[in-house]
């Protein structure tokens, strides 16, 4: 079955008002390129899930206003520090946050793709993490005396958005060794993916290659953006653009400074109508 | 120190050798060590500890290729750690307290804290589960080490019944290195980095903690270790983090 390629705009469109949006960890993948498209459309009220933490893609999102909730691990831009419109939105109470631990977020993630409707989890038990969760409950182990432990409700995303290196003509996605973008998609109702290129090869054909890639079956949509992390580093393809992340953290600093990013990003001078 | 052992002086090193040598000493005996994101002096130690280990001891370094057996994303390291598969571990923390308590989110009242730090990461769970976690912070003042946490990403101690096989062992500062004392949940001073002195230490901490009998001056990396830091580590650690490895034996 082959498939036909959507644009990074159409994917942008299939994301809407409300939904919950599960995103990768910046070394996994990110789709920077979709993300702009979002941001350019007006989204609203997205409930984010960074898997299990995220950094630069989140921090543009909160700062663009189209988040209303996000549940992560950590937002960080790495030797950058804390993502700053991140940290601004959650001082003025404009976002809720949902402060986790990673393998909390995979679990309840791993939750979603079983069907199941809770996991449990070791620790947690006398955090402030598990203290300001109304979501998660400690209960006592069924098969064990005095053994308390933690629940986790399942994350099921109504989309989840990466970058991967490449797609085949059948639509099935090779993911290398991050495979936890094969959880996210599996947990998610709708998978929709930008990759550097498409290739000829059935990535499904051979044993080697079958073992990191998505099947198609889990893939909604699919569109071509080569350097679509960018200013994110994507594997060996191409590395972080440090200058641009450091610009970017500077700026982000204000309210002010983070349109200035904006209008340059989405390529509209100042004070034009968008 | 060991008057009759090789040494350096102290003006022959620096602190990052300095530190990277204690984490060493800290890692002794452990089958496998992994090594957090934003690590570069923990991740040195791990190395330098695995070369003098004569190929007993594993490190998994996360940002590495290859040091690094996970192919799981990072599912994989924390299943790890579930499984008794590793040893020790690193984590840090925005503000420390005497029981061992960490807060990774920020300081003042949640949500709406003064300051919002990145966030908890992985600590809420491998806290509990790795045996050996060393809490590294170079700043040592009295804003990081408080009286008590604004936030607890991951707590020092349990409550008895709670399953726990892992928790802190030491705490590796600029200053000087403590280790934890699980029966009095507490920290116990043992040592003093070179052109420090106790009454600084005792000045710059917020929290109560024991001074050990045998307290001294933290022992000073030896030639060897300096020469591997000078050349294979320093390779080894430019794989993840170029800038910092530049640095080394400057």
């Amino acid at each position: 079955m082959a498939i036909t390629l959507a644009s990074v705009d159409a994917l942008a469109a299939s994301i809407t008002d409300g939904d919950k949006l599960a995103i990768p960890k910046t070394a996994a993948g990110v789709s920077m390129a979709v993300t702009r498209e979002l941001v350019r459309r007006g989204v609203r009220d997205i409930h984010l899930v960074g898997v299990p933490t995220s950094g630069l893609q989140a921090d543009v999102l909160i700062g663009a206003g189209c988040v209303a909730v996000i549940e992560t691990s950590a937002v960080t831009l790495g030797e950058f520090g804390t993502g700053p419109r991140f940290a601004a939105a959650v001082r003025v109470g404009t976002v809720q946050v949902l402060d986790a631990t990673c393998p909390a977020i995979y679990a309840a993630l791993q939750a979603g793709a079983k069907g199941i409707p809770f996991i449990p989890l070791r620790g947690l038990i006398g955090t402030d993490v598990l203290a300001n969760r109304d979501d998660w409950k400690v209960i006592g182990n069924p098969f064990a005396q005095d053994d308390p432990i933690v629940l986790l409700a399942a994350i099921r995303p109504d989309v989840a958005l990466f970058h991967a290196a490449k797609a085949d003509r059948h639509g099935n996605v090779y993911i290398g060794r991050e495979r936890e973008l094969m959880m996210m998609a599996q947990a998610a109702r709708r998978t929709v993916v930008t990759v550097e290129e498409i290739v000829d090869e059935d990535l499904m054909a051979d044993d080697s290659s079958a073992a990191a890639t998505i099947a198609s079956l889990y893939v909604d949509q699919i569109a071509v953006a080569p350097r679509g992390a960018w200013p994110l580093a994507f594997l060996d393809r191409y590395a972080l653009d440090a200058t641009a992340l450091g610009e970017y953290a500077k700026l982000a600093r204000t309210d002010d400074g983070f349109q200035t990013f904006l209008d340059a990003w989405l390529g509209v001078e100042h004070g034009q109508a968008a | 120190m060991n008057a009759s052992a090789p040494v350096a002086t102290p003006t022959q090193f620096s602190t990052a050798e300095l530190l990277i040598s204690v984490v060493a000493r800290l890692l002794q005996g452990c089958r496998h060590v992994a090594v957090g994101e934003s690590s570069p002096i923990p991740g040195a130690g791990a190395f330098l500890a695995s070369h003098r280990s004569n190929g007993t001891m594993r490190v998994s370094a996360l940002g590495s290729r290859t040091h690094n057996i996970m192919v799981n994303g990072s599912v994989e390291l924390f299943d790890l750690a579930a499984q008794g598969r590793i040893d020790a571990f690193f984590l840090g923390g925005g503000q420390i307290d005497g029981q061992g308590n960490i807060n990774l989110v920020g300081p003042g009242h949640y949500p709406a804290t003064d300051v919002r730090w990145p966030g908890s990461f992985g600590s809420s769970y491998l806290y509990f589960l790795v045996p050996r976690v060393i809490l590294f912070r170079e700043e040592h003042t009295r804003r990081v080490m408080v009286p008590k946490v604004d936030f607890v990403s991951a707590p020092g101690v349990s409550a008895p019944n709670v399953h726990r096989v892992g928790g802190p062992y030491a705490l590796l500062t600029g200053l000087g290195l403590f280790m934890f004392d699980k029966a009095r949940q507490r920290f116990r001073l043992e040592s003093v980095h070179p052109g420090h002195t106790l009454e600084e230490i005792q000045d710059q901490t917020g929290f109560e903690f024991d001074v050990a009998p045998t307290f001294g001056q933290t022992a000073v990396p030896d030639v060897q270790s300096l020469a591997l830091i000078r050349s294979e580590i320093r390779r080894e650690i430019a794989e993840i983090y170029p800038k910092f490895a530049a640095g080394l034996g400057n």
